[in-house]
């Protein structure tokens, strides 16, 4: 397209000094600051999984109390889902929705700004409170009470960080939608949006939905232990289960959360390296949606347990099942994509791949864990561990990944390193199974989750799952490794970076593309 | 030393594939009561449906990697974009067999729900960290904590190597005796934070919640050591509250229920520092 070609130098003037950043309104600043934050934070919760899986090592108490230890899950929880999923798909939104709509920025850059460096904040208030009396918080990112009012001066400042990564993450939200909405070039109707868009659409109302949710939730218990209400305290009327269910009414549908973006990147990439469009395109659209409004209704599946009335257990174990149906729709789609395509594999492409396989594994294991009856043996087990992490793992991980490597040379103008990129891939690919596949067994066979030492008979799958955890961690080294070299340098990339030649507007830009991107919205026919 | 545990330990990643349904330390046990069976039982039907549609996409994945690949010459047909035939397919084929599932699901869910007719009811309370056993009507009661010879080596450097420690973790200093062949209530809850008590081989995970009374069944039918553990993290030592039930012949159970009955009502009159207790 000619229109690129408009764009002249005095536009791409950028702000110099630390001011362009503490400062940024530029949705590719603010995208990039959201993604190197996503990668530290997800060093920094890596790091506490090794401990984790250094623990687990072998039985018997080396290396932490036991306490620190629940510090250790509880943190790493909290660190890798509200500080590096979801803010590695914010920075993709960032920087790719306006490059995908044809639009020249975020349609509210200084909210933008705000709604990031919120996160700094609040991740030091979380993490400083490992330096309070009575060490970081330990009672697991649920924050069942009674146990997380047993916290010591851990308990406010992981109250109120929470709410901070949530008044952050509504506001990312906001300016997704008002961006999608207002925004899009002449011609593009909904139904043309590229799917990351819709999934990011979908996902940015699911997180102004239930945010707020969270927020009320953990205020109770910020008013439970400070200021002598009982809502949660059986002593004094309270209930302890009301919570859970407030929480998980939140927490089901953030992981869709932390998948529906995951499932937008994936739809992007197989196409391209099909050199085929997507199969389906609407049917996906309608699966996100019906995916998104079922997972306001399954929340209790987590609370099996609690001794629910019989019709509620039915009820929860049905809705559950259901959601069977459109994800099933989705993997048929990507699969179908292939079928009759040109395939070629790039390292965007085989992390695509690989997610397509190791995410339908975590699908197998979630209709498993849907079977009220069996989820009596799986709940709170190794079981549950294998199946959120291979969902989290190969699956939103994987698809950051596989987007970072899709869009690199679009925002650097270098290619980089294909072969380090795909040592990357496979020894990720290798690792990731030998870490988190035993863990099925260790689950079937009894071993709890959340628990700092294990019985004997658990030591043979514990040792292979650490000996893979530590491949996996230190095998993303690379990935930065990658990032860092492709930033610094490289091949020139083209304007459509892929020979397989991508669909979508962000391919009609220069590489790199430029700071305001489309000063002229593009005509899309 | 620890090169020849992964090796061991990787060799039994092989071993486990063709092992993978019989073997408990890879798979759910069958347990000893007909609703654990039963359990077992419906996980290995999903299990088996997942492994049938797992072969099916994957399958389908894999040929596509292999035969339509642009090294060898593939052409993309970009005229296949949808076809409503076999999105209808693939969209009525998951409903049946979920219906299929739930059927017999809901048939073991109603069955495990069924607290009536017991014959003997026990209250268990979690604490952190140990559990209580109240047998309700006979007056016994005691606390179930994890065994010294465990709680010595779980030390942090405690020196112990956990290895030589009989049944290290999963023991307990008084275990929960009950009869043989006879249906057993148990009555949950907790005093502190919420604890969950788990055994496997009953198929009983049911959370011990304070304020609440939650009720779960079990009928085991065979003889033997049974062992679990909390299941819902309580706090700093929620890996060190282990579950040990014993199960008896009736007549081994009504001799150990006496001679509870006998230690119980000694420790009472015996006690002069608690008559209030005594009277009570």
């Amino acid at each position: 397209m000619a229109h690129a070609d408009t764009h002249s130098d005095h536009h791409d003037h950028k702000p110099s000094g630390i001011g362009r950043w503490l400062f940024a309104t530029n949705h590719k600043d603010i995208g990039t600051m959201y993604l190197l934050f996503a990668l530290v934070m997800f060093f920094l919760g890596g790091a506490m999984a090794l401990g984790i899986r250094l623990e687990l090592f072998k039985p018997g108490m080396q290396f932490f109390d036991p306490g620190f230890y629940n510090s250790l899950v509880t943190s790493h929880a909290l660190v890798m889902i509200f500080g590096a999923v979801m803010p590695a798909f914010v920075g993709l939104a960032n920087w790719m929705i306006p490059l995908q709509i044809g639009a020249p920025d975020m349609a509210l850059p200084r909210m933008n700004n705000y709604s990031f460096w919120i996160l700094p904040f609040a991740f030091t208030l979380l993490l400083s409170s490992f330096f309070t009396a009575g060490g970081g918080p330990a009672g697991g990112w649920t924050l069942y009470p009674p146990l997380s009012l047993q916290a010591g001066d851990s308990f406010p400042l992981t109250i109120f960080a929470i709410h901070m990564m949530g008044a952050s993450s509504i506001m990312g939200a906001i300016n997704v939608i008002v961006t999608i909405l207002n925004m899009r070039a002449p011609g593009m109707s909904l139904l043309k949006l590229p799917l990351f868009c819709w999934t990011w659409l979908i996902t940015a109302y699911l997180l102004i939905a239930v945010m707020p949710v969270l927020a009320g939730a953990v205020t109770m218990l910020l008013t439970d232990h400070y200021f002598g209400t009982s809502f949660f305290n059986p002593a004094g009327g309270g209930d302890p289960v009301m919570f859970q269910h407030i929480f998980w009414f939140f927490g089901h549908p953030e992981v869709y959360i932390l998948i529906l973006p995951a499932f937008g990147i994936v739809s992007e990439i197989i196409p391209t390296f099909s050199r085929k469009p997507l199969f389906g395109y609407d049917a996906m659209v309608y699966a996100t949606a019906s995916i998104a409004f079922l997972s306001f209704i399954v929340w209790a599946h987590h609370m099996f347990t609690v001794g629910m009335p019989l019709s509620g257990q039915m009820f929860f174990m049905m809705s559950t099942m259901l959601i069977a149906v459109p994800t099933g729709v989705k993997v048929f789609n990507w699969t179908t994509t292939m079928w009759k395509g040109s395939l070629s594999f790039e390292p965007p492409m085989l992390f695509a791949l690989a997610f397509l396989f190791l995410f339908t594994i975590g699908g197998f294991s979630g209709l498993m864990l849907a079977i009220a009856p069996a989820d009596f043996q799986y709940q709170d087990t190794y079981f549950v561990v294998a199946h959120f992490h291979y969902v989290l793992v190969p699956g939103a991980v994987f698809a950051i990944m596989a987007g970072v490597y899709y869009w690199l040379p679009k925002w650097t103008g270098h290619m980089y390193s294909m072969s380090l990129a795909k040592w990357h891939f496979w020894l990720s690919t290798v690792s990731v199974n030998v870490l988190f596949f035993p863990q099925h067994f260790l689950g079937l066979a009894g071993m709890p989750r959340r628990i700092p030492d294990y019985s004997t008979q658990f030591t043979d799958w514990n040792m292979v799952s650490s000996v893979g955890g530590f491949v996996f961690g230190f095998s993303q080294i690379l990935f930065a490794v990658v990032v860092w070299q492709c930033a610094r340098g490289g091949a020139k990339a083209t304007d459509r970076v892929w020979d397989a030649d991508p669909t979508g507007l962000e391919w009609t830009l220069p590489s790199p593309a430029p700071y305001h991107s489309f000063e002229t919205a593009p005509e899309i026919h | 030393m620890l090169n020849r545990k992964v090796f061991s330990a990787l060799g039994g990643l092989l071993a486990a594939v063709p092992a993978l349904a019989y073997d408990s330390s890879y798979n759910m046990p069958t347990g000893v009561t007909a609703i654990a069976r039963e359990v077992h039982g419906l996980h290995m039907q999903i299990f088996w449906i997942c492994v049938v549609i797992a072969v099916a996409v994957f399958g389908v994945m894999i040929y596509s990697i292999v035969a339509f690949r642009k090294s060898s010459g593939a052409v993309a047909d970009r005229t296949l974009l949808h076809s409503t035939k076999v999105e209808v397919i693939w969209t009525v084929i998951p409903v049946a067999i979920l219906i299929f599932m739930a059927v017999p699901a809901a048939k073991t869910l109603v069955k495990m729900e069924d607290t009536r007719n017991a014959e003997l009811s026990v209250k268990v309370t979690g604490y952190q960290w140990k559990w209580q056993y109240e047998y309700l009507g006979k007056g016994v009661s005691f606390y179930s904590s994890l065994a010294t010879e465990s709680n010595y080596a779980r030390q942090l450097n405690s020196g112990v190597d956990v290895t030589t420690v009989k049944d290290y973790l999963l023991d307990v200093d008084n275990e929960f005796v009950v009869p043989v062949d006879t249906k057993i209530r148990l009555l949950l809850t907790g005093n502190d934070v919420i604890h969950a008590w788990w055994v496997p081989d009953f198929a009983v995970k049911k959370d011990a919640i304070p304020g609440f009374i939650n009720e779960a069944w079990f009928k085991a039918d065979r003889l033997g050591r049974y062992t679990g553990q909390c299941a819902e993290l309580c706090g700093r030592d929620h890996g060190f509250m282990p579950i040990v039930v014993k199960v008896v012949s009736k007549e081994d159970f009504a001799k150990w229920l006496a001679a509870q009955q006998d230690a119980a009502k000694a420790a009472t009159t015996t006690a002069p520092a608690t008559p209030v207790a005594a009277a009570l």
